[in-house]
């Protein structure tokens, strides 16, 4: 495969995620953090033009706007969108967010507010956030760039900050919202909660790993999706978009070490 | 009818235990030298209800804080609040720990002078359980719909940093976003504002810009004239945050003789000795208004 390029892990995973927001048309995307952001510009700029997104502050831009943009760099404005009109949209469940939590259980909920006792935290975190209007309204994505045990917990997460689909948590008697639960993309794979029940279940394996690799960073039953193949590569179309809307390369950063997208063998 | 005061004399109409809203949103527009007013201040037991930025740490370092009611606390380029982080972990404060969502729902109930909002938001989370005064409701046209009640949030007090206002209380707010200034107003009996600059009438001298109002001077008890008084916080229009301070001051958390020697020398001397320990007027109104 000599003409397909040199790509680094973090690329692999931004084109990955970029598939997360196929079909969303009109959602008003957020994307959380360097790799995530990227992803939803890619999108917007491949496939999806239609979504909705900010300069990260208040106001709508057409043109994704590169990471790390000076004042004068920043695309034109098409539309406001302060916090209240985020609320706004939510509530009518047209968002999708691409987030990092820090936990995430076998019932697809997820912790970003604290580890250990909430009375008394052991590390205090973010706090609920967004989480739990996001999670009940509107559909939600995540983005794992070291998956492990310690993010893909035994058991049910340490504070649930965002719904899934235990039973445990609702009223009696209350008809269930329909709950949206993206792809999750992580360093090792692309995984969902579309088995039976909700199970989890790898959809595509990152080059060099393996399902059981897989597994064994993870602290619940995972299953192998029907078709489980190899997450594709970036082609060069998508690597020069990516360079355009991360000029300073942030995304070295996002993934530990910036290994490449090709594993070696270990 | 003229409202202006200083400082002191807003600070002074406080008392202890009150439930006080904070405007702003994380490291933005916050109102940053009443809330250094309060640091100098004998004032204990408060409950703060915000979207928290470094006025959530600095309160709690200086012990004044019993309870917050928080959407988040956060100074966005560092995203824990680091003695905000430190409160919790050794249990110094009591939370209410809502949903962003749920805070403006809680702020507007108030606001409305009803007791409760309902929402789905918060339903199948630890927030109910982490908050147990909250209950749900059944609708009465479908027994099946079960909602959170999510219970207002009356405030004592609000404090709100403005970009100008008169000695009516009048009030113009520069900058993209009014974030939820008008709900804590709102849900409040009575508002302080601190203002960039305060003018005679501003329908003689900014008319042009009265849409930047986000409530009505009848909601406003004391404007407080405070130049840079948003700092290490935005104030759009005037100057950015203040990062490297910022992290100045998140460098002592957890560190009771840190903190002092914070205060000795930003805070105890006033806004002037204030102003001039961080670099002066003209350092701070070149702080740029950071880009995403």
């Amino acid at each position: 495969m000599s003409d397909t390029p040199e790509f680094t892990l973090a690329e692999l995973m931004i084109v990955a995620a970029a598939e997360a927001f196929r079909g969303d048309g009109e959602l008003f995307t957020t994307g959380i953090g360097t790799l995530p952001r990227l992803a939803a510009g890619l999108a917007k700029l491949t496939f999806e033009p239609g979504l909705m997104m900010t300069d990260g502050e208040a106001f709508l831009t057409e043109d994704p706007v590169p990471l790390g943009a000076q004042a004068e760099d920043v695309p034109g404005f098409a539309g406001w969108m302060p916090f209240n009109r985020v609320f706004a949209t939510l509530w009518r469940g047209q968002r999708h967010a691409m987030v990092t939590p820090v936990q995430i259980d076998q019932w697809a909920q997820s912790n970003i507010s604290c580890l250990g006792d909430f009375k008394q935290p052991k590390v205090q975190m973010l706090g609920v956030r967004g989480f739990p209007g996001n999670s009940i309204c509107h559909r939600n994505s995540m983005l794992i760039p070291a998956h492990s045990k310690r993010v893909f917990v035994a058991g049910e997460v340490d504070v649930v900050s965002s719904v899934g689909y235990s039973d445990k948590r609702w009223p009696e008697g209350m008809r269930r919202p329909d709950i949206q639960v993206g792809p999750i993309i992580t360093d090792l794979c692309v995984m969902d909660f579309g088995g039976p029940d909700h199970a989890a279940r790898v959809v595509s394996l990152h080059p060099g790993v393996s399902f059981d690799m897989v597994q064994e960073a993870t602290g619940f039953a995972l299953l192998a999706g029907d078709g489980m193949g190899e997450t594709p590569a970036p082609t060069a179309a998508q690597l020069e978009i990516i360079r355009q809307l991360d000029p300073h390369d942030m995304r070295a950063k996002a993934v530990k070490g910036n290994p490449p997208g090709l594993r070696q063998a270990a | 009818m003229d409202k202006r005061t200083d400082l002191t004399g807003a600070i002074a109409t406080l008392r202890d235990g009150m439930t006080i809203g904070i405007g702003g949103w994380g490291p933005r527009r916050k109102p940053m030298a009443l809330i250094r007013e309060i640091l100098r201040s004998d004032l204990k037991d408060l409950h703060l209800v915000c979207y928290g930025g470094p006025e959530v740490g600095m309160l709690c370092a200086a012990g004044k804080v019993s309870k917050v009611t928080y959407g988040f606390v956060s100074l966005d380029r560092i995203p824990l609040e680091p003695w905000f982080r430190k409160a919790r972990e050794t249990g110094s404060v009591s939370v209410n720990e809502l949903d962003e969502g749920l805070l403006l729902l809680g702020l507007r109930a108030a606001a409305e002078g009803v007791s409760f909002a309902p929402t789905q938001v918060g339903l199948g989370t630890a927030v109910p359980e982490n908050n147990p005064y909250m209950k749900t409701v059944v609708s009465p046209y479908d027994p099946q719909d079960i909602l959170l009640a999510m219970p207002a949030i009356p405030l004592d007090v609000a404090l709100i940093h403005v970009s100008r206002a008169d000695h009516w209380g009048n009030t113009q707010t520069d900058g993209p976003d009014p974030y939820f200034d008008d709900l804590f107003a709102r849900a409040s009996e009575r508002v302080i504002v601190s203002a960039e600059e305060v003018v005679e009438r501003l329908d003689r001298t900014h008319s042009d810009q009265a849409y930047k109002s986000l409530f009505h001077r009848g909601m406003v008890k004391s404007v407080v004239p405070a130049p840079l008084g948003a700092h290490p916080t935005t104030s759009h229009g005037v100057y950015g945050w203040d990062m490297d301070h910022l992290k100045t001051y998140g460098a002592t958390a957890g560190d009771a003789e840190a903190w002092a020697e914070y205060m000795a020398e930003y805070v105890a001397g006033g806004e002037e000795a204030y102003q001039a320990a961080v670099g002066g007027a003209g350092a701070v109104r070149s702080l740029p208004i950071p880009v995403f």
